[in-house]
């Protein structure tokens, strides 16, 4: 844990004087807040000593009696008040700054390290959990820090400078808030522990609750098909009721919390003015009680005065109060533990695929070869995702991939650009392997289309920038052209300046699509991948998008994945994965001719075949 | 999809406190006395003992000047005449017996703590509990119109953020703000009976405290606000790149989505460290004014005090200190106006820092009432769906058994009642259709379904086809034309039953947290085992079910994470068997099984199908052959309709779409 937090302390960079700074003014805010009280009984005192006025009017003027005292006083106090304001505002800016700041960095390290994640390391976090990470966890710990920054130093030192003080004034008598602390201590303790226990099994359902409402948010077409909104109405207020009850079990024992604080310092009270008194009363010196040339009464205290035992009672006060200051920086500490771990398996994580030393930054033609390559997403999982693989793809060959769900036609072309890593054997892209290119280059090459396909808010043309920086409008028309997406863009009225919604919203899956290939045709790659890229594109348009492609782009090496055989019954070469193998390469000729797989598949789909 | 609403997370609207306030009073009238009195308890329990260590003092030494010297403090029992707050009482001089009187004092006062803390909790709970079930429940009632224009995200953040903000409003920021008036109440009475001249200096310098706290506890809360907005602004932006992170990498877009992000991330800083700042500095500053108060009255107390004719000025004596008829009596009544000036500021203090969290909280609790505000689905439908039994000579009788058969039963106007036999046959008759008024995305659409027939919508993404299924189970309302189920306009139907016997299957698949079975019974509750045995088989997802470690039993999460695409399109298939309605709408439902799965698949289907009126979309044209009539969609328009083979030799667009995947060069 400890690494942890170090680990995360990391992030407060150039904060770190901020970070350190708080804590001095906030001590001095707090000494200057047990001073001032003192010093306005002070005044209070002095007051009081103020002599009776003068009658004559005159004489006012002429014998100024105004105490010079009391002034000092109270350039002492507005003084001193001035100085609490400074400390305060100075400590509250500085606190601020290095939590919010070090809550900033905290995110962006996070973002960064995300960035630099490999395809394995995304699969290992889910998008969503990554989400959580970034947002609610990094605001819990930064709320953690800032009250750590400002509590931390000045409770403990509060309570000493109070149990110091209370030795001076009180002697013995301060053996009382001894031996309180440990036992308000560890009442809190126990309040904490208990309430805790209660409150991380709350939340977590409390978490599992507000799926259930995502759940219900996101599949509300299936709740009204099914009529089932009274079924999820009952649901919801079970788990809600259930949890409350929970809620309420773990609040009311934190409603212990102030009580028990309270009889702490009453308890105090009580016992300091109770012995006090008795110490005060059965010590006094035997000496008659005098009064001064004012007609004022002195006494003589013995082994404590009146004076003493009042300034007791504010410290045990003070004592306490920091108590509790410490109890409820543990309260924050022990509920941002759980978001401190789950940011730090972010930041401890090491991306598994790095740029090789040396790497080579131009990748000269098309040509893929793999070469007895198994491959499997996990070290420890049992079989290969993908097994023996040998293939040799020519530069500007147009490749059909066809295979069940789950059959590695996927896995297949992700080696490729290198977005994992081969288990054994080697892939190689222009004659050399994927692993000594530089990644950049390799993945600029070697153009993916993926299955899960986004755009991001912006505009159509920031969209298309993805592929190229620099492209100008016409190179955007021409892949738009060619992937049959000119038309969508035409349809809009910005054109290319059209809004994109968050997660392309506004774009109907097929358009997305199109828009996604436009988007990898302006790399300019020397490979061109669609996974199952099409899926959503009605038959014709898919076969114009194949057509511009070949007719545009021939030294392109394209490799197409596809569900319809209409996709890829023209390539040059159709690979048919079953279970991780290559079960079959071929023409569309050919395997119609020999191969199983493939004549069920094109049956299927063209169940008019056989009529034609 | 209509067009999406994008709400800004900006001010509460007015009234919002007033509602928020009432609802609560509403629900725990007797609490929240409860919680007040305790509270009144513990303030003046409080005061009490802030007086009572004073009165033992004077005790004490009233005690050694009579006893000129050592004295037992519990013998000493006289009574000694004490001024508080300007009042002369007599107190006893016992100390033990003040001391039990101080502990019960006390006692009393850490009750009303535990009290008030206690049932505030429980209020804050029960409310939050009854706060959430109210927003989900009428959201389950809301017409889908309002899912489609409201973002999930800011819908969902209704349920984590918003309704924490008027959480700690109600646990924190109510009490709080109880505490502190009635501190301040009770400060202000003290000081005005003690000297109204001088209260009037103390609320001349309390203006100060009210003037920073709008100007910095306002800036605060302007800044929370926009740091409120900001956060959800950067929280967009990580959802999104977290989603697309592997597009990111394929198109090495790193770099410019960290300088993305940065950019955003520093905006949310500044806000962030404004509010926060604002925030911290609201404490100091107010506190400070207070201490200049207090040094200010008591500069004023001295001056008074060495005023010239004091004790003769009965125009001072009149308004500066009614009951202070000399030296003594003016000083003790200035020892206590100063500690009610100190208790006075010090409250406003603490209402200062709450301003913030009330303003957070109000605008949280004004978007959840504006979740509570949309107007729920209406249905003014009167035609139910019942069981019935048939005769032999085809009588109809409504029955309780669940003989699943069943009729429309139709009251009249008349007070007659008919049934007519559920079969299936949907008609739509010339229907027009807007998501937005004068923007029609549908264009007189007639379609006759007759019982068992299966018709398919085909068309670019966007041309309608979805919209039109939505119109069946009225989930949008017409605009114009009709449509009607077995000859009854479906406008007269209940929405539940309508949607009842209408089975349906998505492209998207949505699996609710809960076991396969529980996910397959969501079809039709009363399903038994068996039942849901034979959906699955029917979809063909009985076998990979049985493979999955607990078979029906395994647990799904996360919208079915564990489970491939297909798989979870099959389990929504079973669900759509196990309801087993007579009219099936099967919406791009194999789009993503491939197509060996789906020869499976395709199976179970036709097997489903029979007997069944079906609605198809597919874009797999090879999936829709079969069908008795095919309309081809375009624009919003039918702009062929007929079976395979006549559209085949139309030539026309479906030709054109059928055969595009043959003509390639």
């Amino acid at each position: 844990m400890w690494q942890r937090i170090k680990l995360i302390l990391k992030s407060v960079r150039e904060y770190k004087k901020f970070a350190l700074i708080t804590p001095l003014f906030m001590v001095g805010e707090a000494a200057l807040e047990c001073l001032l009280p003192f010093i306005m009984s002070v005044l209070i005192d002095d007051i009081g000593k103020i002599e009776k006025p003068i009658d004559i009017m005159e004489k006012y003027f002429t014998n100024f009696i105004f105490p010079i005292s009391i002034f000092w006083i109270i350039i002492i106090l507005i003084g001193f008040s001035i100085l609490s304001l400074i400390c305060g505002i100075l400590g509250g800016r500085f606190a601020a700054r290095a939590s919010i700041g070090m809550g900033a960095n905290l995110r962006s390290d996070l973002y960064k390290k995300i960035q630099s994640f490999s395809f394995n390391n995304i699969d290992k976090f889910h998008s969503s959990s990554l989400i959580t990470r970034m947002t609610t966890d990094v605001n819990n710990v930064q709320m953690a820090f800032q009250m750590c920054i400002r509590i931390v130093i000045r409770a403990p030192l509060m309570m000493i400078f109070s149990a110091i003080m209370a030795f001076i004034a009180g002697g013995h008598m301060a053996w009382i808030f001894i031996g309180l602390i440990p036992l308000v201590g560890f009442a809190l303790f126990l309040i904490i522990r208990f309430a805790m226990k209660i409150f991380m099994r709350v939340f977590k359902r409390y978490d599992k609750l507000n799926e259930s409402v995502q759940e219900n948010v996101s599949g509300v077409r299936v709740v009204k098909s099914f009529v089932r909104e009274d079924f999820e109405k009952e649901k919801f207020a079970r788990a809600s009721d259930g949890m409350t009850g929970d809620f309420i079990k773990a609040e009311k024992i934190v409603a212990l919390h102030n009580p028990v604080i309270n009889t702490g310092i009453h308890l105090s009270n009580i016992l300091v003015v109770g012995i006090g008194s008795y110490i005060i009363c059965t010590t006094l010196p035997l000496v008659p009680v005098t009064t001064n040339a004012d007609g004022e009464t002195v006494i003589e205290f013995g082994q404590l005065s009146i004076g003493q035992m009042s300034s007791l009672l504010t410290y045990g006060i003070q004592i306490l109060s920091s108590v509790m200051m410490i109890s409820m920086i543990l309260i924050m500490l022990v509920m941002s533990i759980e978001s401190m771990k789950r940011i730090a398996e972010v930041l401890e994580e090491v991306p598994s695929i790095q740029n090789p030393e040396n790497p080579i930054t131009e990748v000269k033609n098309g040509e893929v070869v793999f070469k007895n390559v198994n491959f499997k997403y996990f070290e420890n999982a049992e079989k290969n995702t993908l097994e023996n693989l040998n293939l040799t793809i020519k530069s500007g060959q147009f490749i059909g991939v066809l295979g069940s769900t789950g059959s590695g036609k996927t896995s297949l072309v992700n080696l490729i650009s290198r977005l994992y890593d081969v288990t054994d054997g080697s892939v190689t892209v222009a004659g050399h392997d994927v692993r000594e290119y530089d990644l950049v280059t390799l993945r600029d090459a070697v153009s993916v289309v993926l299955q899960k396909n986004v755009l991001f808010s912006g505009t159509i043309a920031s969209n298309l920038r993805w592929g190229n920086k620099e492209a100008t409008e016409e190179e955007m028309w021409a892949a738009l052209k060619i992937a049959q997406a000119d038309e969508i863009v035409n349809g809009k009225e910005q054109k290319l300046e059209s809004v994109v919604e968050q997660g392309g919203a506004n774009f109907s899956g097929g358009q997305k699509q199109r828009i996604c290939i436009a988007r990898a045709l302006l790399k300019n790659p020397k490979i061109l991948i669609l996974d199952d890229s099409t899926s959503a594109v009605d038959t014709k348009t898919d076969r114009l998008i194949r057509k511009g492609l070949k007719e545009s782009l021939p030294e392109m090496t394209k490799i197409v994945i596809a569900q319809r055989i209409s996709s890829i019954e023209n390539a040059d070469q159709i690979i048919i994965m079953d279970d991780g193998k290559i079960n079959a390469i071929g023409t569309h000729e050919e395997l119609l001719k020999s191969n199983k797989i493939y004549q069920e598949v094109y049956y299927t789909q063209n169940a008019i075949g056989g009529n034609k | 999809m209509p067009p999406i609403k994008i709400r800004e997370r900006g001010r509460a609207k007015k009234g919002t406190m007033k509602r928020l306030v009432k609802k609560l009073f509403k629900e725990f009238p007797v609490h929240l006395i409860v919680s007040a009195i305790c509270i009144v308890f513990n303030v003046a329990a409080n005061l009490c003992s802030s007086i009572f260590s004073g009165l033992i003092a004077g005790v004490l030494t009233r005690g050694i000047i009579e006893n000129n010297g050592p004295y037992n403090p519990m013998t000493f029992d006289k009574y000694y005449t004490a001024t508080v707050f300007g009042g002369s009482f007599k107190v006893t001089t016992n100390i033990p017996i003040l001391l039990i009187i101080m502990g019960s004092i006390y006692f009393v006062g850490i009750f009303a703590a535990w009290g008030w803390n206690r049932t505030m909790a429980i209020v804050t709970q029960k409310f939050m509990n009854k706060f959430r079930k109210d927003m989900f429940l009428h959201m389950q009632d809301l017409p889908i119109k309002y899912f489609d224009t409201h973002p999930r995200g800011s819908v969902m953040s209704l349920y984590t953020n918003d309704i924490d903000t008027v959480r700690q409003f109600i646990s924190q920021s109510l009490p709080e703000f109880l505490r502190a008036s009635l501190s301040i109440l009770f400060a202000l009475i003290m000081m005005l009976i003690n000297s109204v001249w001088m209260t009037l200096i103390v609320l001349l310098g309390s203006v100060f405290m009210v003037l920073s706290t709008k100007i910095i506890g306002g800036k605060a809360s302007k800044y929370f606000i926009k740091q409120q907005m900001q956060t959800g602004i950067v929280e967009g932006n990580v959802e999104e790149s977290m989603k697309g992170l592997k597009v990111i990498k394929v198109f090495n877009h790193e770099d410019e989505s960290i300088e993305q992000f940065e950019g955003l991330n520093n905006t949310l800083k500044d806000y962030a460290t404004a509010a926060n700042i604002h925030g911290n500095i609201t404490g100091p500053i107010n506190g400070n004014i207070g201490n200049f108060i207090y040094v200010l009255t008591a500069f004023i107390a001295c001056l008074i005090l060495t005023l010239p004719g004091f004790q003769n000025l009965t125009i001072i004596k009149g308004l500066v200190a009614i009951n202070s008829e000399n030296k003594e009596a003016f000083y003790s009544m200035i020892v206590s106006f100063l500690m009610m000036t100190r208790m006075f500021s010090n409250n406003i203090t603490v209402f200062s820092q709450q301003v913030t969290f009330i303003v957070l909280g109000m605008a949280g609790a004004s978007r959840c009432f504006d979740l509570l505000d949309e107007v729920v689905e209406e249905d003014d439908g009167y035609v139910t769906l019942v069981h019935i039994k048939k005769d032999e000579d085809g009588t109809i009788h409504e029955t309780d058994e669940k003989t699943r058969l069943y009729a429309w039963k139709h009251p009249h106007g008349d007070g007659t009642l008919t049934y007519t036999e559920l079969k299936g046959d949907i008609v739509l008759d010339h229907v027009d259709f807007g998501y937005v008024q004068d923007k029609l995305v549908l264009h007189d659409i007639s379609i006759y379904a007759r019982p068992g027939q299966q018709i398919a919508l085909v068309g670019a993404t966007g041309a309608g086809k979805t919209t039109i299924t939505n119109l069946i189970n009225r989930f949008y309302p017409l605009a114009d034309g009709k449509v009607r189920y077995d000859g009854i306009n479906i406008n007269k139907i209940k929405k539940a039953d309508l949607r009842r016997s209408l089975g349906i299957v998505l492209q998207d698949v949505n699996l609710f947290t809960g076991t396969v079975m529980e996910n397959i019974r969501y079809g039709r509750l009363d399903a038994t085992d068996e039942e849901v045995y034979e959906a699955a088989k029917i979809a063909n997802a009985y076998d990979f079910i049985m493979r999955l470690p607990e078979g029906f039993n395994t647990m799904l999460t996360g919208d079915g994470a564990n489970l491939s695409q297909g798989q979870r399109q099959l389990i929504s298939i079973a669900r759509a068997a196990v309801a087993d309605a007579p009219v099936m709408i099967l919406d791009e439902a194999t789009s993503s099984i491939d197509t060996r799965t789906e020869k499976l698949v395709q199976d179970g289907m036709t097997q489903l199908m029979k007997g069944r009126t079906v609605f198809v979309i597919a874009h797999r044209l090879s999936t829709i052959q079969n069908s008795n009539a095919i309309m081809v969609l375009d624009q919003g328009r039918i702009i062929e309709r007929g079976d395979h083979d006549s559209l085949i030799a139309d030539k026309g667009t479906y030709y054109q779409l059928y055969t595009g995947a043959f003509e390639l060069e």
